[in-house]
């Protein structure tokens, strides 16, 4: 009844290359950017912000990067948390040894150089595909860590191999509290979010549809095909890249290269698959389902047990119950959760007389 | 332990024919570990995530029933029962509700299914580290060091010659059996082999299965040197180069590429690494299978990808 | 929760006067008493208790929860105030420790005063939040290194011994043991170390040592998991060093280590462990190939201690042990783990005394002065029925480290044989030096203005 798009109709170009054509979508998407920007940081204990929402929004960023590659341009990777790496080194780098650095000209540049390091690591997907690709991405993520791990320079000797995150300052002000870093994270995500969609929606995303669904195909119709491959693993490491910085910036503080695992490259690569292949949102639902899912699993099963269940018991069951419900909702809807609510956008079309 | 004597040189030549020969049997513990992502790829054209905690799971429960009193050869097959239980559950919960989703999906519920079966094994058996005994000594073969002054683990043999049988046993059921004809049926096109009456369900069945068995092989070897323990689950890293070098598809490439990732790390990091403070032998392997994709895309025993608009 | 509020018959009825005394003593002396019910203490126990790391997690943590059962039980708490506690688990990971810290930070109108990780990547991720948060950062024996310097350091502890000492008592076990500092020079030392922050940590130490005493000293580092250490090993088997200094972390690693020794003929007797990658869990795995390996120990393993015994008495006795297998009682982590809980527990009871709230609530502030006023004489280590199992020690305004002692334990097959009384350092002047040295890099890198401490 009130989901409908009847009536509204676009009378110019202008209006026919909308982001959100409809009114509702437009309302919809005002009402979440005032709750992020104006409720959450005002309701949101120091707990939520620090350690649920900060994380949250980051790693829904990197995986948007992931989903940029992956999703819409079809390259299987494993390298996103090297890419992260990169990113946090080079911010770091940046505030180091750059005299005066403004931070958050730091960002997009560690970006850039995270961008350039993703195009030379692309270089093996304009001869290899699928699995194959993925485990030659692994390459990567090996080799980043393994640098920056060796070579002191990019931790500036410190005798532990450990860096400190400088603080974040924007225009004299210094960025400490939860609620400031929790500002600035969401600045940046929401703006690298709402380019994401445009490249997406533009010439750009079309080209790397059409080499994802078929590259012989694409290559066929006049599409250069190693510049558009490439291209996406610039900009998906570039997002990789500022997820990273944000990462060592706002959310750990304190990080040493091995931070960035294999392990949490496959976490990203979870996040875009449960999410959704080639959705803006599913980057964000997934990043919230892969990390939040066995934090609140853990505190229910310690508000709900108490201390009755040995907690190796409890932790081990953890593990399982995550376990289930990734392969429930795979059976549930084998393609991600932004799907499901692509279902209840139909249903609500019709509502409340489907027929 | 006596060998280790001062006086005892080892000439440089001899040192490059142990690391060398080292290499090339470590890489044999590492196709262990590949053959049953190469099984079930083959089968279901999914990259089994949970394939490493296939290996913990199966050697944790295999010493778990000994604590509880088994004897070794009872052991062995009640815990193949339970792979073989693990391998149907699978088929019928995760992948038959599954089919004809893409790749992307399936390899997700694998990682379901790992974070399943990891937690499932420490549930059962708690997080005790534990000790497996074969009855092989992971020791220098004496009369091999005397005579020649090389010095090759007792266990490294029994794994090389272990996964030598396997791959022989492996192929020999996929050329000469129906099941495994019908299992290459299937693997080309589910969808036909099923119209022309290939009972898809049981080859799934039989393939997790056999899996379960060689990820339990795979756990007692690696279990006799490292302990039966939760590390185990990240052995599946090692396995990958192998798979890529050798190809996803093929049973026989895993041991020729299980032999080349093996020599390469270890020579690389003995001879090379050093210079550059060590530990290049994490992602020496993967710069290899990079090398061996841009010669040969699909591995070196895969098979041929056509495309065609 | 339930349970602790819910002693067997017989504590409760011990119990109760003890409280009930405290309760009266608080009265008399304090000026109001705002809150109705018993007064608690809370604290978080950040627990890795799968992965990996489950074995170090389940040991450590089972100890500092069955010794926080044990006063309440026993003694009814702290001066009567029980303790309480939230676990949260970590997965040894930085990014769920991070979680965990700002999870237990607060509960309810309670606020945590001390964060004990048990992991050096997880001790630096949170060690920047410390200071603005007003929580004791406890690193019984692991962590940032100079963090011993308190002035730099006010809310970061090392107690009783941190990685420096450590190395350097194990270059002091190996000088004895070769007859002497001169006969050092020109003898091959190998450093094989997992490939993180934390197998790096005893480097500085180590090389300025190496330089003084004039051995090689060649590092060699296994990349985590590490289950397969072949090209490491041979490595040392063409260096062909007199001793291996071990540095790893997780069962897997560790035992491997010693599997693989056994495979290039390696004597175990010329392998010393760090205190991290030495315990019961290690040595089994690895079955005959660990007999003979050398493992340093801060809190020593036993069940020869009172404490420990009273402890099977009373927390197991009536079941309510924290570990899942019993029999692991007395074994190096969980020895580890009631050790580190002894230090919390005697910092809260000095931080009553100091600030005048016996049998009251303590604030992270007070606790931190409680945690620096911690003095372990022998006596008070009888009294508390540990003699032997830690060194005695006693912290001060620039000192959080305390003892830098250890003693060395060999494993015999079956259990570890204690071989050195307690040990430090040769000169261990030289070692505070490297520290101060280090921590006033970092705060002049970093900002930190130094705290003055009154001359000792």
């Amino acid at each position: 009844m009130f989901y409908r798009e009847a009536g509204q109709f676009r009378t110019s170009y202008a209006q026919d290359s909308q982001m959100l054509p409809l009114w509702q979508d437009k309302l919809g998407m005002i009402a979440i950017l005032t709750i992020a920007f104006g409720i959450v940081p005002f309701v949101a204990s120091d707990y939520w912000l620090s350690a649920l929402l900060i994380p949250w929004l980051i790693l829904s960023l990197v995986a948007l990067g992931q989903n940029i590659l992956m999703g819409y341009a079809g390259q299987l990777s494993l390298g996103a948390a090297g890419f992260m790496a990169v990113g946090a080194f080079a911010c770091y780098n940046l505030m180091l040894r750059v005299e005066g650095m403004p931070f958050l000209l730091a960002v997009p540049l560690s970006g850039l150089i995270a961008a350039a390091v993703g195009i030379f690591f692309g270089l093996p997907s304009l001869r290899i595909r699928g699995l194959y690709l993925a485990v030659a991405t692994l390459a990567s993520q090996f080799f980043i860590v393994w640098v920056l791990d060796k070579f002191g320079w990019f931790k500036n000797y410190d005798i532990a191999g450990v860096i400190t995150a400088q603080p974040i300052t924007v225009l004299g002000h210094t960025f400490a509290t939860p609620q400031e870093k929790y500002w600035i994270v969401v600045g940046i995500v929401v703006l690298l979010a709402w380019a994401a969609k445009n490249m997406a929606r533009g010439s750009i995303g079309r080209g790397w549809m059409a080499v994802r669904d078929m590259d012989v195909a694409a290559e066929a119709t006049g599409l250069p095909l190693m510049r558009t491959k490439l291209q996406a693993f610039a900009i998906s490491s570039f997002y990789c890249g500022v997820g990273g910085a944000l990462y060592a910036f706002a959310f750990l503080q304190t990080v040493e290269p091995s931070a960035f695992t294999i392990e949490l490259s496959f976490r990203i690569l979870f996040m875009v698959v449960i999410g959704g292949l080639g959705t803006i949102l599913g980057s964000f639902l997934g990043a919230g389902f892969i990390l939040l899912t066995p934090i609140f699993l853990n505190i229910a099963f310690h508000a709900i047990l108490g201390k009755a269940v040995d907690a190796t018991i409890a932790s081990a069951l953890e593990q399982v119950i995550f376990g289930v419900m990734i392969i429930a909702f795979l059976i549930l809807e084998p393609h991600g959760l932004a799907r499901l609510w692509q279902l209840a956008k139909e249903r609500l079309r019709l509502w409340p007389f489907p027929y | 332990m006596a060998a280790f004597l001062p006086s005892f040189e080892t000439p440089a030549l001899l040192f490059f024919v142990e690391v060398l020969v080292g290499g090339l049997l470590s890489g044999l513990m590492y196709s262990l570990v590949a053959l049953g992502f190469v099984l079930i790829y083959k089968a279901s054209g999914v990259f089994n995530f949970a394939q490493g905690a296939m290996v913990f799971f199966a050697v944790l429960s295999f010493v778990g029933f000994q604590e509880l009193g088994l004897p070794f050869w009872a052991a062995l097959p009640v815990t193949i029962g339970l792979m073989i239980l693990v391998g149907m559950a699978t088929e019928r919960m995760v992948l038959r509700p599954l089919v004809n989703q893409n790749e992307n999906t399936l390899l997700m519920a694998t990682i379901g299914l790992a974070f399943v079966i990891e937690g499932l094994a420490q549930l059962a058996w708690g997080v005790d580290v534990r000790r497996i005994e074969l009855g092989i000594k992971d020791e220098p073969i004496m009369w091999l060091a005397d005579r020649t002054g090389i010095f090759v683990s007792q266990l490294d043999i029994v794994a090389g010659v272990v996964a030598g049988v396997m791959v022989i046993v492996l192929s020999i059921l996929f050329s000469a059996t129906k099941a495994g004809r019908g299992l290459r049926a299937v693997a080309d096109d589910p969808a036909a082999a099923l119209s022309v009456g290939i009972p898809l369900k049981q080859i799934w069945m039989l393939v997790w299965a056999t899996a379960g068995v060689v990820a339990l092989v795979a756990g007692m070897l690696w279990g006799a040197r490292s302990g039966v323990q939760f590390a185990l689950v990240l052995l599946a890293l090692k396995a990958m180069p192998v798979l890529i070098i050798g190809g996803f598809t093929s049973v026989p490439g895993v041991i020729v590429a299980g032999l080349i990732v093996g020599a390469t790390e270890k020579l690389a990091e003995v001879y090379i690494g050093p210079a550059f403070g060590g530990g290049i032998e994490g992602w020496a392997p993967y710069m290899l299978a990079v090398f061996f994709l841009f010669i040969r895309p699909e591995g070196l025993f895969g098979e041929k990808i056509i495309r065609r608009v | 929760m339930q349970e602790n509020r819910k002693p067997s018959d017989a504590t409760r009825r011990r119990a109760l006067p003890i409280a009930a005394l405290g309760a009266l003593l608080a009265l008399a002396g304090a000026e109001t008493i705002s809150t109705s019910h018993a007064a608690e203490q809370y604290f978080g126990v950040p627990s890795s208790r799968v992965g990996p790391y489950s074995a170090m997690g389940t040991g450590y943590y089972g100890g500092i929860i069955d010794y926080m059962n044990y006063v309440n039980m026993k003694e009814g708490g702290v001066n009567g105030v029980k303790l309480t506690w939230e676990e949260c688990e970590t997965e040894y990971n930085a990014s769920r420790t991070v979680e965990c810290y700002q999870r237990l930070l607060q509960k309810g109108d309670q606020r945590l005063v001390v964060f004990d990780v048990l992991g050096t990547p997880g001790a630096y991720a949170v060690i920047g939040r410390m200071a603005p948060d007003n929580v004791v950062l406890a690193q019984f024996g692991y962590g940032r290194t100079d963090a011993a310097d308190g002035r730099v350091w006010p809310w970061v502890f090392g107690a009783h011994s941190n990685y420096w000492s450590q190395i350097a008592m194990k270059l002091n076990f190996i000088q004895q043991k070769e007859g002497g500092i001169e006969k050092m020079k020109g003898k091959k030392l190998v450093h094989l170390h997992i490939d993180t922050a934390f197998g790096r940590e005893p480097l500085p130490a180590f090389r300025q040592i190496a330089k003084e005493w004039g051995f090689e000293l060649t590092e060699i580092s296994i990349a985590p998991p590490g289950l397969e250490q072949q090209s490491q090993w041979l490595q040392i088997r063409q260096l062909r060093p007199d001793w291996v200094t071990f540095w790893g972390a997780g069962s897997g690693m560790n035992s491997t280590a010693m599997t693989s020794a056994a495979r290039v003929g390696f004597p175990r007797e010329k392998m010393i462990y760090v205190t991290f990658g030495g315990a019961e869990e290690d040595m089994i795995p690895a079955g005959d190939a660990a007999k003979g390996t050398f493992v340093v120990a801060n809190a020593v393993p036993g069940k020869n201690f009172p404490l420990v015994a009273d402890i099977e008495k009373v927390v197991y006795g009536a079941g309510k042990g924290n570990l899942q297998n019993p029999t692991r009682v007395g074994t190096v982590y969980w020895n580890r783990g009631v050790a580190a809980a002894v230090m919390w527990v005697e910092a809260l009871r000095n931080a009553q005394k100091i600030h005048n709230k016996v049998g009251k609530t303590v604030t992270g502030p007070e606790f931190r002065d409680g945690y620096e006023a911690i003095a372990m004489t022998p006596d008070r280590l009888k009294e508390l029925g540990i003699e032997g199992m830690i060194p005695p020690f006693k912290l001060s305004c620039a000192n959080h480290e305390g003892a830098g002692k250890f003693k060395m334990m060999q494993w015999d097959g079956g259990k570890f044989q204690i071989v050195t009384d307690w040990m430090g350092p040769n000169d261990p002047a030289s070692i505070r030096k490297q520290i101060e040295d280090s921590a006033a890099k970092f705060a002049a890198e970093n900002g930190v203005t130094p705290r003055t401490c009154p001359a000792a």
